[in-house]
């Protein structure tokens, strides 16, 4: 693996390592020294174009536990006051020593124009892309759903796919990139995925896409999924009559108290509510839902590190066995 | 045959077939065809071997971005007119969307002055619409058409009149001096921010769609409002199958549209902007596969009448961002010739003669140029362009004549070469490389 733009690209036996890697990772978060020295003297940077603390510090984190030396870069910049060209940026992070450069950009494609130009030979890895990708969160979302769908079958995790699992992704789909690197990573790994949105925050052509379409929410629960994950949907949508008002937006499309009722008298005892984060609490979620125990919201996070630690280690170590770091973790 | 002395007024055309038909010998001097047939001798005349060639009347592009004034970084008058020549253009027709605008009597004087001195091509401006191309009001178009630079088309390219009522005044107001509105189409509220074409691959990509429908609903109101007034419409870079199919409908009803596709649409689909590349960033974008089949149909049975070049030249820096910070645009003078050939010809739809029309004596008529876009018979303007349509290379930006490198074809092979360009008479373009200019002194 050179770079990891997109999960669109990743074939199965890589996610399925990329994963099984971050299991091993995560056996390391859980010591007292959360540390290995595999990427000691690599150096990490941290490109955000747009603000994210959450993503940053997570793959700061994960940089670090593999001790690698971290710089942090906001070049934080607006579509209309460009700054400093991304091709000037790239040449100075790679005069600098850059190994791999971890960028967040507003503009879909960025992390593909870094690594396919001449700029730079850092290994680049996606933090998400304007509406594009955000190969990290469906690999951390899938980590979740693995682990939960091997606690249902009664098996290990390690090694396993997510063939049979029904997930529904809810909500702004048009707008969102965790939405795309979810419905080709686990179209990979063999679940079925149905996006449930409002006809306006779907995107012309998802006909195309290797899904079920559903504008009903309530239809969907019915039908019992294995896990819901719930999309991040921004207010001001309603500004561009995407929706009405966020109280319809709410009603019909949002995890409330009713619908978790719902699923409580349906009996689906095993199945997950999930979120990206940061969380609308009482819009495209209510409280209920996000503190009850089906919500992973917290796994998620945890997950993040232990995932960004597998995708780092794969980019930077070169090393194609990826039992190494264990071996690491039990000297 | 490349070093013609400067004294030799004429020059004699051996044996080149016209329009791709019989071969003829073509007699050139005093900036008219003076003779034509088989056989034709002239003493001190220069003799140029065009077996193989074949002669189409000199090419005029209907839409050119010639950035002068204001971007010469880009463009100047003087480069974009050497690329013309070397596309085997005669005529080019300077988009208004220059800074300052094209909008006055003095622009487009100046820039109709600065063709004249680089003497490579005719320049004919184009006028704004509406002052600053702001789409608020008229501006002032039969000073442009009463100027030196004798304006007759006029076109806000690069943004739409989207005013419905403004729209319908300038089709009205250039009947005075039988003008014509060429239109960009696109609706700007359904375009808000719009990257790429909206279909398939803008849903992967997560990139903010520029719908077909934005571009149709434009044609289908306009043609309808150039019914109603009874005037002159020209489509610029029709790019949707559904856009063809409206002005096939507004022809059959005998309404006064002209359209025009550029050779990129012709060709190139939505699938390159996976590579995220901004040389393929273009407006309006990349369509679909089914778009080109339409488009190519749409040319070859006359419900497009011209191709025109959208010849948009950018600095590097403008490309070598990401895709939404990149500029729109690409070149086209220097590849259009050989892409009609690749989409058109080789295809089987059109012969040669349909290209002359397509790329000449149309795109001459919709422009009301004269002595451009006519037979080559004789007494014609010597407006000619030589193509040896067996000839193949492959495009490398950095070789053209244009500053801009923006070439979406970069690193392809294409099929034909022009040879020789003649405009007024005189070889702009002689072995495949630039001669001289057409001084005032030689006019």
């Amino acid at each position: 693996m050179r770079h990891l733009l997109s999960t669109e690209d990743l074939d199965k036996a890589e996610a399925i390592r990329i994963l099984d890697t971050a299991e091993e990772m995560a056996a390391v978060s859980e010591r007292e020294v959360k540390k290995l020295p595999v990427l000691r003297g690599r150096t990490v940077v941290n490109l955000f174009f747009e603000d994210s603390t959450r993503t940053r510090i997570s793959f700061e984190a994960a940089a670090k536990r593999l001790s690698a030396d971290v710089i942090n870069f906001a070049a934080k910049g607006s579509s209309v006051s460009k700054g400093e060209s991304l091709k000037d940026t790239a040449q100075t992070l790679e005069a600098m020593g850059a190994d791999a450069v971890v960028i967040r950009h507003w503009a879909s494609g960025a992390p593909a124009r870094l690594a396919t130009s001449d700029w730079i030979d850092a290994a680049v890895v996606n933090a998400g892309d304007g509406t594009h990708e955000h190969p990290t969160q469906a690999l951390l979302d899938a980590f979740t759903m693995r682990r939960n769908w091997a606690r249902v079958n009664g098996t290990g995790s390690a090694g396993t796919d997510l063939a049979g699992m029904k997930v529904a992704v809810v909500g702004d789909v048009l707008h969102s990139r965790v939405a795309r690197s979810n419905l080709w990573l686990l179209r990979t790994l063999g679940a079925d995925v149905t996006l449930v949105a409002p006809p306006t925050l779907l995107p012309v052509g998802v006909e195309h896409w290797p899904c079920t379409v559903s504008y009903d929410l309530d239809e969907t629960l019915a039908g019992g999924p294995d896990a819901v994950m719930m999309l991040r949907v921004q207010g001001e949508r309603m500004n561009a009559a995407f929706f009405p008002s966020t109280r319809e937006y709410s009603r019909r499309w949002g995890f409330d108290d009713r619908r978790l009722a719902a699923l409580d008298a349906a009996g689906a005892k095993e199945t997950i509510i999930m979120h990206p984060g940061p969380m609308n609490r009482g819009l495209e979620i209510s409280a209920a839902a996000a503190d009850s125990p089906r919500s992973t919201v917290l796994q998620q996070v945890r997950n993040g590190v232990s995932v960004r630690m597998a995708a780092l280690y794969l980019l930077l170590s070169g090393d194609s066995t990826p039992a190494a770091p264990t071996q690491e973790a039990t000297r | 045959m490349s070093t013609a002395p400067e004294t030799s007024a004429a020059y004699l055309i051996r044996g080149a077939a016209i329009g791709g038909g019989d071969r003829t010998d073509l007699l050139v001097r005093d900036g008219i065809i003076a003779e034509t047939g088989t056989g034709v001798s002239a003493s001190g005349a220069e003799v140029i071997d065009a077996d193989g060639l074949v002669a189409l009347p000199g090419l005029v592009d209907l839409h050119t971005h010639l950035r002068e004034p204001g971007r010469e970084d880009a463009e100047t008058v003087e480069t974009g007119s050497r690329a013309a020549a070397l596309g085997g253009y005669t005529a080019v027709h300077a988009m208004a969307n220059s800074s300052p605008v094209a909008d006055t009597a003095g622009v487009v004087e100046q820039v109709f002055t600065l063709g004249q001195k680089a003497g490579w091509t005719d320049v004919r401006p184009v006028g704004a619409v509406t002052v600053g191309l702001a789409g608020e009001r008229l501006a002032e178009l039969g000073a442009m058409a009463d100027s030196r630079a004798r304006v007759r088309v006029f076109s806000d390219d690069g943004m739409c009149v989207h005013d419905p009522i403004l729209m319908r005044r300038a089709l009205e107001y250039v009947k005075a001096f039988d003008g014509v509105i060429a239109q960009h189409a696109q609706e700007p509220r359904l375009t808000d921010g719009a990257q790429m074409n909206e279909g398939a691959v803008s849903a992967v990509l997560g990139m903010t769609g520029w719908p077909a429908v934005a571009e149709e609903s434009i044609i289908a109101r306009d043609v309808l409002l150039a019914q109603h007034v009874d005037s002159r419409l020209h489509v610029c870079h029709v790019s949707t199958a559904g856009s063809v199919e409206i002005i096939r409908w507004a022809k059959q009803r005998g309404i006064k549209v002209t359209a025009e596709v550029t050779p990129h649409h012709l060709w190139l689909t939505d699938e390159l902007v996976r590579s995220y590349d901004p040389v393929y960033k273009v407006n309006p974008p990349l369509r679909t596969d089914e778009d080109v089949k339409a488009l190519r149909a749409g040319l070859a049975d006359g419900t497009i009448d011209i191709v025109g070049t959208d010849h948009a030249p950018h600095p590097s820096e403008a490309k070598e961002c990401e895709w939404a910070q990149a500029a729109m645009g690409m070149t086209g003078l220097e590849t259009a010739l050989s892409v009609v050939q690749h989409t058109m010809v080789e295809s089987g739809l059109v012969g040669w003669d349909d290209v002359a029309r397509v790329m000449s004596t149309a795109p001459a008529g919709i422009g009301q140029l004269a002595g451009h876009g006519q037979p080559l018979e004789t007494g014609s303007a010597a407006n000619i362009t030589l193509v040896d349509p067996a000839a193949r290379w492959q495009v490398d930006p950095q070789r053209m004549a244009t500053k801009g490198r923006n070439s979406p074809f970069a690193g392809r092979e294409l099929p034909g070469r022009v040879v020789a360009t003649f405009y007024r008479g005189h070889p702009t373009v002689l072995d495949g490389a630039l001669n001289t200019p057409l001084t005032s002194e030689g006019a």
